[in-house]
């Protein structure tokens, strides 16, 4: 089964990489931009065909290596 | 004082600890990162700077889930002295033998230069040779220095004394310019600074000499 992880800075942090994009984005031209804000995206591809068990060992992996908790957040993304 | 160095795929900073620290009189076994234990005289364990693992993830995530972090983090539990410079100050917070987290620099830039530091406390082997408010010189070379932690921790840091060094020119916007960190019974340090680089003349100055003359002498 094929499980998505959005990883991303928490609200309350400073996205400088973010704010660059953001800069560029906007010399570019695209005007109607408030904000941005980037991350990670990690694509795991596991093998067990049962949804629930899928979810808890991505979010024991999310937890234990692939976000750090103290500056990120994350979303579970499954079809 | 007997010095366990250890190696990840990636560290680039090793040579030039294990030479200040003999240097100074001290015996280092270096140890990669695939043993389970450390020597069992160990006095204080190095983790030194680098790009462990290409700071792939994030810098220091895979190396503080390595096998001889276990051994490392019981090692601190039975009151033992760390030393994690740079990347090894990265690992020692992933592994969460230090509280918060370092991010990319707020100029988007990799800062390599001399660096003012001033020395915040003296309440530890690591700083108890220099003078509080003294101002030293440690170069410093790193693209994610920028220090965070949540308010809590950073009260809880403060006002138990484990901040024993600031940038005077907080150029990675580094939380309350913190440039190292003590854990709760200040014998595990991170720094981003490299003290290892300012221990020979030749390097431009010797202050980082006199901290490991500190961990020596008061250890």
């Amino acid at each position: 089964m094929k499980i998505k992880l959005a990883v991303t800075l928490k609200k309350n942090i400073l996205d400088p990489q973010g704010d660059a994009v953001k800069v560029a984005l906007k010399q570019m031209n695209f005007k109607a931009l408030s904000s941005v804000r980037q991350g990670k995206l990690i694509e795991l591809d596991l093998d067990i065909s049962d949804r629930k068990v899928a979810h808890d060992l991505v979010e024991k992996m999310a937890r234990e290596l692939l976000v750090n908790e103290v500056m990120e957040t994350y979303e579970i993304l499954m079809d | 004082m007997k010095s366990t160095l250890l190696i990840f795929p990636g560290s680039n900073c090793d040579k030039e600890l294990q030479t200040a620290i003999t240097d100074i009189g001290s015996i280092v076994t270096r140890v990669w990162h695939k043993e389970t234990d450390l020597p069992s005289d160990t006095d204080v364990v190095f983790i030194p700077g680098g790009f462990s693992y290409g700071d792939y993830l994030r810098p220091g995530a895979i190396a503080a889930n390595s096998r001889i972090l276990r051994s490392v983090k019981a090692f601190s539990d039975k009151g033992g002295y760390i030393v994690g410079i740079c990347n090894g100050f990265q690992i020692l917070l992933e592994s969460g033998l230090l509280p918060g987290a370092l991010m990319r620099n707020v100029n988007q830039k990799f800062i390599c230069k001399n660096e003012f530091i001033k020395v915040s406390n003296t309440d530890s082997i690591f700083t108890k040779n220099f003078s509080s408010g003294e101002i030293i010189n440690f170069p410093i070379a790193h693209n994610d220095g920028n220090y965070f932690c949540s308010d809590d921790d950073a009260k809880s840091l403060m006002d138990s004394n484990r901040i024993p060094f600031l940038y005077e020119n907080n150029d990675n916007g580094s939380k309350a310019s913190i440039a190292g960190v003590l854990s709760k019974n200040k014998r595990v340090l991170g720094l981003m600074p490299h003290p290892e680089r300012a221990s020979f003349q030749e390097q431009g100055g010797v202050d980082g000499k006199r901290f490991f003359n500190s961990m020596l002498e008061n250890i």
